[in-house]
């Protein structure tokens, strides 16, 4: 007998009657729901997001790689890392920046993962959504923008279109039916790395980025 | 370097105890962090319909996914195959820690770096290793300091909540090279974050935890603030997670409810910084990403638990430490008096599954049995009822029907036993009854002035020298 059959033997000689009447998980965040409109769902994301000490920036389809590219300058950041084959990395990496270089993730990290520990400031990547309550963005890491740029570089600026905004992680899932189609990896994210590890002092930048800077992007047409 | 804690805590759990309590530094550090963990709690529960609403649906959401535990191991166990993961069963921590050495020693690693993990620490995970001549490195913050110490955490959520600032500044001082005193937070942790990068880069196997895995889909949620737990799992070329039977869900609705209450409730977030979903390895075409991912599922006593009707809600446990933040005892004697790899109400009722009641059994009388930790559970565990069963566990008579546990008995006193033998005989037979009181409130000077326990702090027991039924004989009509 395997150390499987001996275990699964154990759990059924225990005789439990199984449960059939699955917990009702879709009532409950039914009746919690806040019927909040985009608006209130953008305001209510912001706000928690600067409670967690995010950057939340007002950009528009026209603007938004002209602030990014500014709040670099102002960081001192000197490469910004963007995906591949996709519309945002392509639009920034035809902005001429001064003493700020764009780069592609075109390779399997096994070829250059010193590079990126090392040598890239930051970097840029496109939230799938985001959840207004608790207040997290949705990353969907893919081929094109791969698990690592959200989490090495110091400064992880996310482009979040804000008609993207879901109320909560229950309403987005099934809204978007993850259970069908999850990919290698989900990530949601609140803020910056932080740890309170020493005397419950909070400390910012612990393993992953120093700083999360949200790009709040308005659909097009939308009033400035 | 990394020192097993003890396995054997029964020995020398009230030396220990007595200790800390003798310590005032240590007593204020815990008194402090408890106050601070209770208050953040209480702060995201401000609405007590909601709090209970949610405490409701996380303990239907557990007692749903043990009631059909089997089925959905193996329902985990079918997904995680087709997306990739290789599926490990392990009985106890020496099969466990054998799969993760064969998978180390295959890929011929010399580092591990590890992101948080309790079963880890329960199996002994670095000391199996270290003894293989592989190192294994924690690389959560607290997780560091402690193993830099060569201790254990003392606390399942804030493994360093026992040492002050000023400690750790001289422990990094000590220990890591390069390193110059200081007691600035942020300066402690971009030393460790520096020390850190280079071990992630480096590093063959990372290793985790896993806070609920899914079964319907085979994916493995872990929650973390720091990053270190994206960075094990992402990082290096073999990604090793570690859990316990218990922790399937099975449906990927299950997870938020339970996500909201472990968060809110262990440090008072309305969510972790990364809640990360992990459903396999490196696909073809993505670029980064572990090429193998491996899942144990580690046994090790939660079996003997899960196959008793009152004992099985210890395996609702979604490990948050609200019990042990809450606990009286736990507050003032702290994680390492207990010995055990989980401290505190929880770590007193999930033990004796993992090392016997012989080894364990002081633990579950170290409670006042005043509920807070009941009061508190997101999923509602009765603790102290379960405390209660485990104290009369221990002191069952062995192989008899009333003994079903490991160690059962471990506490059983011959001469105890017969004393309440006499008790009960004399409370139920009312000859005898008459008899002995007689002679009770005619023998008071024969009183023992050393009762025990009882003495320590009373003044001794003494017989009333008139029974009840003499002051009713006595008494004027």
């Amino acid at each position: 007998m395997s150390a499987r059959d001996n275990i699964l033997a154990r759990l059924n000689h225990a005789s439990v009657t199984p449960r059939t009447t699955l917990p009702d998980v879709a009532g409950w965040y039914g009746t919690r729901q806040r019927g909040e409109d985009l608006p209130q769902r953008t305001a209510r994301l912001s706000a928690a997001l600067l409670a967690m000490r995010a950057e939340v920036h007002d950009v528009t389809h026209a603007n938004w790689a002209d602030v990014l590219l500014n709040l670099a300058t102002a960081k001192g950041l000197r490469q910004v890392l963007v995906g591949t084959d996709t519309p945002h990395g392509a639009e920034l990496q035809a902005c001429q920046a001064d003493n700020i270089a764009v780069l592609a993730y075109t390779q399997p990290i096994d070829t250059w993962r010193d590079l990126l520990f090392d040598g890239i400031d930051a970097s840029l990547t496109l939230a799938r959504g985001a959840v207004a309550e608790p207040g997290s963005l949705v990353l969907w890491p893919s081929p094109s923008e791969p698990r690592l740029m959200s989490l090495v570089p110091s400064v992880h600026f996310v482009l979040l279109d804000a008609d993207t905004i879901h109320a909560d992680i229950h309403s987005v899932m099934t809204a978007e039916g993850w259970h069908t189609s999850m990919p290698t990896n989900v990530v949601l994210v609140c803020g910056p790395s932080k740890t309170a590890d020493i005397q419950q002092t909070l400390a910012y930048g612990a393993h992953g980025p120093r700083e999360l800077v949200v790009l709040l992007r308005q659909p097009v047409g939308s009033p400035s | 370097m990394n020192k097993v804690i003890s396995i054997h805590p029964a020995k020398d759990f009230k030396a220990r105890s007595k200790a800390v309590l003798d310590n005032e530094g240590q007593r204020k550090n815990f008194r402090g962090a408890m106050d601070f963990l209770q208050a953040k709690r209480r702060s995201q529960f401000s609405d007590d319909d909601e709090l209970q609403g949610l405490r409701n649906l996380g303990q239907a959401i557990r007692q749903y996914s043990l009631a059909n535990l089997p089925r959905l191991l193996t329902q985990l166990e079918a997904n995680l195959t087709a997306n990739g993961v290789q599926v490990h069963w392990a009985e106890n921590a020496d099969d466990a820690n054998a799969i993760a050495l064969q998978i180390a020693q295959r890929v011929n690693a010399k580092h591990i770096i590890k992101g948080k993990s309790m079963v880890s620490e329960e199996i002994g995970f670095n000391h199996a290793m270290e003894a293989a001549g592989i190192e294994a490195l924690e690389s959560d913050m607290g997780e560091y300091i402690v193993q830099l110490a060569g201790e254990g955490p003392s606390h399942i959520i804030m493994p360093a909540i026992h040492k002050t600032k000023q400690e750790i500044a001289q422990l990094f001082a000590d220990e890591v090279p390069g390193v110059a005193y200081t007691e600035d937070v942020d300066a402690l942790i971009q030393i460790g974050r520096r020390v850190m990068r280079r071990k992630f880069a480096e590093a063959d196997i990372g290793l985790s935890g896993v806070n609920f895995a899914v079964a319907e889909t085979g994916t493995l949620c872990l929650v973390e603030n720091e990053g270190n737990g994206r960075m094990s799992t992402t990082v290096p070329k073999v990604h090793i997670a570690i859990t316990g039977i218990e922790k399937v869900v099975e449906k990927l609705e299950h997870v938020p409810p339970l996500l909201s209450l472990l968060t809110r409730s262990a440090t008072g977030q309305p969510v972790t910084t990364y809640v990360n979903m992990i459903s396999g390895p490196r696909k073809p075409g993505e670029k980064d990403g572990p090429q193998e991912v491996h899942l144990i599922l580690l046994d090790n006593g939660r079996t003997q638990a899960y196959a008793d009707d009152q004992l099985r809600p210890t395996l609702q446990c979604i490990r948050c430490g609200a019990c042990m933040n809450h606990c009286p005892v736990y507050a003032r004697i702290g994680g390492h008096a207990y010995g055990t790899t989980y401290p505190g109400p929880i770590g007193a009722i999930v033990s004796p599954h993992m090392l016997g009641l012989e080894a364990t059994y002081p633990l579950a009388f170290a409670s006042t049995l005043c509920g807070a930790c009941n009061e508190v559970c997101p999923v509602k565990i009765p603790i102290t009822d379960i405390l209660v069963r485990l104290r009369s566990e221990a002191q069952a008579k062995p192989d008899t029907e009333a003994a079903t546990l490991r160690g059962s008995g471990a506490a059983r006193s011959a001469a105890v036993a017969t004393v309440w033998g006499m008790w009960s005989q004399v409370y139920s037979k009312s000859g005898l009854y008459k008899l002995a009181s007689w002679f009770m409130s005619r023998g008071r000077a024969l009183s023992p002035s050393e009762q025990g326990a009882w003495t320590r702090s009373r003044t001794p027991l003494v017989p009333a020298p008139k029974r009840l039924r003499d002051l009713m004989k006595d008494r004027k009509p």
